[in-house]
């Protein structure tokens, strides 16, 4: 079966620094997969230059068997690919709604639009309310976004990469920010995200990494160290050694 | 809770025309009747409002900070002026011809610079209009050169308005190609493509995540306001009878910069409020004193940036906070797309 | 031979020119590149130092070399004072703010200039010792002229030195290449860019006041002259020293050659090359992407 989303000796050089080496990942449709590492294994990297903001020196990315590598990150997202970034990128003047409604109008490539502009318009926010509401935003759904929270902020992040409907999600770093309290909310979101969709996170949350993924990638220094199912990577030796010499003491 | 039905009217209502934008039209049709004397100038002003507005499409919305932007002003200027000095004058099909080229000239010069950003994009913008008014100061025998372009006899407007000596006709069909103008400009930036264009100065990679073709976008309105420019300088070829060098000078492209400002960015409206203060100050002072206009002008400017970014819309909304706060009517109004 | 002639003279002409718009362009493209600031009134400074320079002598009896030191340190210690004011408030603002404050001072600047010191251009009287002609293999250059060519390659030669070679050259190199980083290093940022901001503009003062016999001081100056001094900028790269040198010769030498070979096209040419350079490299000749 075609992998939802692969890539064949991906790599990316900053002068004599490589910070992607030889990546060849694969995600299969509906995965549930979580990329950890220590701080500057590159997991952000490699993010960047699967949806596109950053370019490779060299290597492929296929989504759904098509490749993609030399599109640009907006045609990417057309394709069926979305993402959320570690910091949030909200729209910060406008409202919640607002954020959620123009990532509709443009999934529905009506975001171009000058006549007939207003029906679009109202279907998309009836979109956008009717999203909001199913994740149980949609009290905050006339509230600019620079008040809201940044624990609720995060969620919106979220629910704007869902209105997308893509067929992969990358998420990283979703629970960043997210103060204890709130925390519970992004996992019942990430539990309730469509099976249909092949869904990245990377994380640092363990907690939220074991509770969700099937399946983990390790990266460190910009190399997959080893991939496994959740029990496999607990007990992995070298696993543990890459992280007991980074973490401090819980 | 505020419950779906009000949350989609809300919505709704941010496209609703409001009373209060029927104002300048309401000051444009007094002005023919009670300050007949004044219609030159008032034509003047519509021309520059108009020029703002193509300004504020490019630069208030989308955030492409340029100040090239008199370059496609003195195109469409030179190409009604040459049309009509040729013998092809009839007002109206000049008019659209300058906005085609205007538009076309906007739409490869637009590509090139807005594949920079920054100093780059500001310097490529100065480096066209510096080229153009080069050239037209080099094929002098057409444009005219240094000495403008002179002996432009517009025939009767659709054939039954004389361009008359008091400017009365001549204000008309500006004050009417303006409000064609803004009716296109409201109804861009309220749908779906407007709204983009402020996520785009916002958060261009926001954008791009959400499936944007942010350059194509911006090529787009580049093209668009360079059109609407190119429409102004026409429409002060054909009013003025007259086009200078000046169309397509760095100091134009200047002043339309600080109209805009004045007024305030990003708003539609700021064009309206900046182009009358800046003319009429500049009419009653620069005469007496030019150097006297200069030096506040400059100051007003530095005040705009250290203490009111919005300029005079944005002095407008800072009041009408305080009021609503002390009318204890809370927060601004979400609904308020302009 | 008349095109030999003729082609020396462009030649000399050319690289004076270029050398004062390096000396005054200079302290632009460090402050741009450090400071990341559009500061689009660096004319101003530029002017300022012409006139007081001038006044000195043309009024005070100064002499040159004293007028030029004045000047570098009038205009130094004014940059610090406007650094203070408003430049300060503007370093995480938009260009559009930093565009529009620069206009808001040019405006002011010429206003001022034309109020005190009228609108003609300011005479200039160049001492003694450098005016008059050299002959040089059976040509002769304007003495003033070769005096402008020397100090224009002895400052670019102090100032890649300095930047290469001492503590303070170092310090400020770490700074426009990571800032937060420089201060963990425990450099003094502020301290540093103030001092940077202001030498730069005392260079704009002294270049404005040595060039003022190619580029006559007037009040239209700054707003004049912008062009040429973002070009050299634009063209030679932000936040460096070699390439405002590059692309100030080369402007100098093109215009120059335009003026004489091709003046009814003006400066189109140049314009274009212009237009041509930056579409090509973008962050200008020696400029990093």
């Amino acid at each position: 079966m075609t992998p939802a989303l692969e890539t064949r000796g991906l790599n990316r050089r900053f002068g004599a620094l490589e910070v992607a080496g030889d990546i060849n990942f694969r995600m299969e449709v509906g995965a549930r997969r979580a990329l950890i590492g220590p701080n500057g294994a590159g997991k952000t990297t490699f993010v960047n230059l699967l949806t596109g903001q950053l370019k490779p020196s060299s290597g492929s990315i296929f989504l759904d068997g098509s490749d993609i590598t030399g599109l640009s990150a907006d045609q990417r997202v057309r394709r069926g690919l979305a993402r959320t970034f570690q910091l949030n990128t909200l729209l910060r003047g406008l409202t919640v709604l607002e954020n959620v409604q123009l990532a509709i109008l443009e999934h529905r490539k009506e975001g171009g639009l000058v006549l007939f502009g207003a029906h679009a318009q109202d279907r998309a926010a009836e979109a956008a309310y009717d999203l909001l509401e199913r994740l149980r935003l949609d009290n905050d759904a006339l509230r600019r976004v620079s008040e809201l929270p940044y624990g609720r902020q995060r969620l919106v992040e979220v629910a704007v990469a869902l209105a997308l409907e893509p067929a992969v999600l990358v998420l990283d770093e979703p629970a960043a920010g997210v103060p204890p309290a709130d925390s519970h909310r992004m996992m019942d979101l990430i539990d309730s995200l469509p099976s249909s969709m092949a869904v990245l996170i990377i994380e640092h949350d363990m907690k939220l990494v074991f509770r969700f993924a099937r399946e983990i990638t390790v990266l460190v220094a910009g190399r997959i160290l080893t991939e496994g199912p959740p029990e496999v990577i607990a007990h992995d030796q070298q696993v543990r050694d890459v992280y007991l010499g980074h973490r401090k003491h819980a | 809770m505020q419950g779906r039905a009000h949350t989609l009217a809300v919505m709704r209502a941010t496209r609703r025309l409001r009373v209060i934008e029927l104002l300048p039209w309401l000051i444009l049709i007094g002005t023919y009747f009670l300050l007949p004397s004044y219609l030159p100038l008032a034509t003047q002003i519509i021309v520059m409002i108009l020029f703002a507005l193509s300004l504020d499409l490019l630069l208030g919305y989308t955030g492409v900070v340029t100040l090239g932007h008199a370059a496609y002003y003195g195109v469409g200027a030179y190409t009604a002026g040459i049309l009509a000095v040729s013998h092809w004058s009839e007002p109206i099909s000049g008019l659209l011809a300058a906005t085609v080229m205007a538009g076309i000239v906007g739409l490869v010069t637009g590509y090139i610079i807005l594949r920079t950003k920054g100093l780059t994009l500001l310097m490529l913008g100065m480096a066209v209009t510096l080229l153009l008014e080069a050239l037209a100061n080099h094929f002098n025998s057409i444009t005219g050169g240094a000495d403008g372009l002179q002996g432009i006899m517009m025939p009767p407007l659709l054939g039954r308005f004389e361009f008359d000596l008091y400017g009365k006709v001549g204000y008309v069909y500006a004050a009417v190609v303006l409000f064609l103008a803004w009716l296109v400009c409201r109804r861009l930036l309220l749908a779906p493509f407007g709204r983009s264009l402020v996520g785009i100065r916002e958060n261009p990679v926001r954008m791009a995540a959400i499936g944007v073709p942010v350059a194509r976008r911006k090529l787009v309105i580049f093209t668009v306001a360079a059109a609407l420019a190119g429409l102004a300088g026409a429409l002060s070829a054909q009013t003025n009878q007259f086009v200078s060098l000046n169309s397509l000078s760095f100091e134009l492209s200047g002043t339309v910069l600080v109209v805009l400002v004045l007024g305030g960015a990003g708003r539609l409206y700021g064009a309206f409020i900046g182009a009358p203060i800046y003319l009429i100050a500049q009419d009653a002072l620069a005469k007496s004193s030019p150097t006297f206009w200069l030096f506040w002008l400059g100051l007003i400017l530095i005040g705009i940036v250290m203490f009111s970014r919005g300029g005079v819309l944005g002095i407008v909304d800072l009041l009408r906070r305080q009021l609503a706060g002390l009318f204890g009517r809370g927060a601004a109004k979400i609904g308020e797309a302009l | 031979m008349d095109i030999v002639n003729l082609g020396v003279g462009i030649l000399f002409d050319g690289v004076a020119y270029g050398m004062v718009l390096y000396v005054i362009a200079v302290g632009l493209s460090v402050t741009m590149g450090l400071l990341g600031i559009a500061n689009l009134a660096h004319g101003v400074f530029a002017m300022a130092g012409g006139y007081v320079a001038l006044s000195l002598m043309n009024n005070a009896g100064a002499p040159f070399w004293v007028a030029l030191v004045a000047s570098f340190v009038a205009v130094a210690l004014f940059s610090i004072v406007l650094e203070r004011l408003l430049y300060r408030h503007l370093y995480d603002a938009g260009e559009l703010e930093q565009t529009l404050l620069s206009i808001g001072l040019i405006f002011v600047a010429t206003a001022v200039a034309h109020f005190v010191f009228g609108p003609l251009p300011q005479r200039v009287d160049i001492p003694h010792a450098i005016s008059g002609q050299l002959t040089f293999f059976g040509e002769t250059f304007p003495t003033y002229r070769a005096f402008l060519i020397v100090v224009g390659f002895v400052l670019f030669v102090g100032l890649w030195l300095g930047l290469d070679r001492t503590m303070i050259g170092a310090r400020i190199r770490a700074a426009v290449d990571n800032r937060s980083m420089a201060q963990c290093l425990g450099i003094d940022t502020n301290l540093l860019f103030m001092l940077v901001f202001a030498f730069g503009s005392g260079l704009a003062a002294l270049g404005g006041s040595l060039g003022a016999d190619i580029i006559a001081i007037a009040p239209g100056y700054a707003m004049e002259q912008l062009v040429y001094f973002l070009i050299v900028v634009a063209v030679g790269g932000l936040g460096t020293i070699r390439g405002p040198f590059v692309a100030a010769l080369l402007l100098g030498l093109g215009d120059t050659a335009c003026k004489m070979l091709v003046p009814q096209f003006g400066a189109f040419f140049v314009y274009a090359a212009v237009l041509v350079v930056l579409l090509l490299k973008p962050a200008g000749l020696f400029g990093k992407a």
